[in-house]
């Protein structure tokens, strides 16, 4: 189909979509009057129930956990198959490496600020990373976004050194190790309740005192696991597409006959 | 206000979560490159984040963190919440896996305009 026939078939079909949409609208209760019961059962429930003041943290490590696992192979699943794609195949570039296009461009060095903010902020980082995994029980955050904020770290190194830098202070094979534990922690956290004769994933561990760090019981254990597993999936990732990029890079830097790798 | 305004307004959300999925849709059937298709696709995905919070907003409510309010404060829909910060990360990895399959489209095609791939080779 040409590009012609395929941008009319769209606006037909999409204008189509927009009429069958906003009929089906009129339908839908407006905005600001939320009709379910099941939200507002689960807000006036949660502190009671589970001991947790953050009612989305506890849908989704709790009330809603076994779907939160899917959610977390979908995760899984994808850093695989992204790692399966960039892996370095035989067939490729081994014989013949592409150049970079600009020979004579010259990489700008990284500037003092850049360096100084970066490195300055790395341990907060992490602290509030942590800080963010362990406290999703009680406000905002959890493992979903604690991992993503620890897995930022390598970020800012490479962001203020250079690959060689990021390059020491992550590694392939713990991350790797990570982020299986994290997957798979999740999974098992569920069999442990089964052991207790309980349903799956359904919480196992005394709930403790509402407001403390240590409540709420399996919450904060799946919560710690689903940071590992974002934060090991994350860096899995960063190393697997900057490896790819170093591929080209290294070709540029023998040509060019220099030692230090430069950044692209 | 009257109402017809009031009306838009109570709609607004939901239109404007039509609007980016079709815009979206738009740039993935006339994307000339991977990668503005793969952003383009991550533009009809936001759709989903206004019609989930659009789905779950109660008029005058507070976010359903308990932890410095009184339990029993209306609160908006805390399930569509969850539903969508588990959206965002699992979009994020789901990105960085397309992003790779267009590297490989790329070494073995040879380019990353879709209308130039289409040979399937083994």
């Amino acid at each position: 189909m040409n590009y012609q026939a395929r941008t009319a078939l769209f606006i037909v079909s999409g204008l189509g979509f927009l009429c069958f949409y906003i009929w089906g609208l009129h339908g839908l209760p407006g905005l600001g009057h939320y009709p379910g019961p099941y939200g507002n059962l689960i807000n006036s429930l949660t502190v009671y129930e589970r001991h947790a003041t953050d009612a989305v943290t506890a849908v989704n490590f709790d009330y809603r956990g076994f779907d939160t696992l899917g959610e977390e192979f979908i995760l899984f699943a994808s850093v695989m198959g992204a790692n399966l794609l960039l892996r370095k195949q035989k067939d490729d570039r081994e014989e013949d490496p592409p150049l970079d296009r600009a020979q004579d461009r010259v990489v700008p060095p990284t500037s003092d600020a850049i360096r100084v903010t970066g490195l300055a902020l790395v341990l907060p980082i992490v602290v509030f990373g942590l800080y963010t995994i362990s406290h999703g029980q009680l406000t905002p955050g959890g493992g979903f976004q604690g991992g993503v904020i620890l897995a930022s770290m390598p970020l800012i190194i490479y962001l203020c050194g250079d690959y060689k830098a990021f390059d020491r202070v992550t590694s392939h094979v713990l991350s790797e190790v990570t982020e299986a534990v994290g997957a798979g922690g999740y999974a098992v956290a569920g069999l442990i309740s089964i052991a207790f004769g309980l349903n799956y994933l359904t919480n196992f561990i005394p709930l403790g005192q509402t407001g403390d760090v240590l409540s709420s019981g399996t919450i904060l254990l799946i919560s710690v696991l689903t940071g590992l597993e974002v934060a090991g999936g994350l860096v899995v990732l960063m190393i697997a597409f900057f490896r790819q990029t170093l591929v080209y890079r290294k070709a540029d830097d023998e040509s060019r006959g220099q030692d230090e790798p430069s950044r692209q | 206000m009257n109402q017809a305004a009031s009306e838009f307004l109570r709609m607004l959300p939901f239109l404007v979560a039509a609007w980016l999925f079709v815009v979206g849709l738009y740039g993935i059937v006339t994307s000339r490159h991977l990668v503005h298709l793969i952003m383009c696709l991550v533009v009809v995905q936001t759709s989903t984040y206004l019609l989930l919070l659009g789905v779950g907003y109660k008029i005058g409510a507070a976010a359903p963190i308990f932890a410095d309010i009184p339990v029993g404060t209306p609160a908006v829909d805390p399930v569509t919440h969850a539903l969508m910060l588990t959206d965002i990360v699992v979009e994020a990895t789901v990105m960085a896996l397309l992003l790779a399959l267009a590297i490989q489209a790329e070494e073995r095609a040879g380019s990353v305009d879709p209308e130039q791939l289409r040979i399937m080779r083994g």
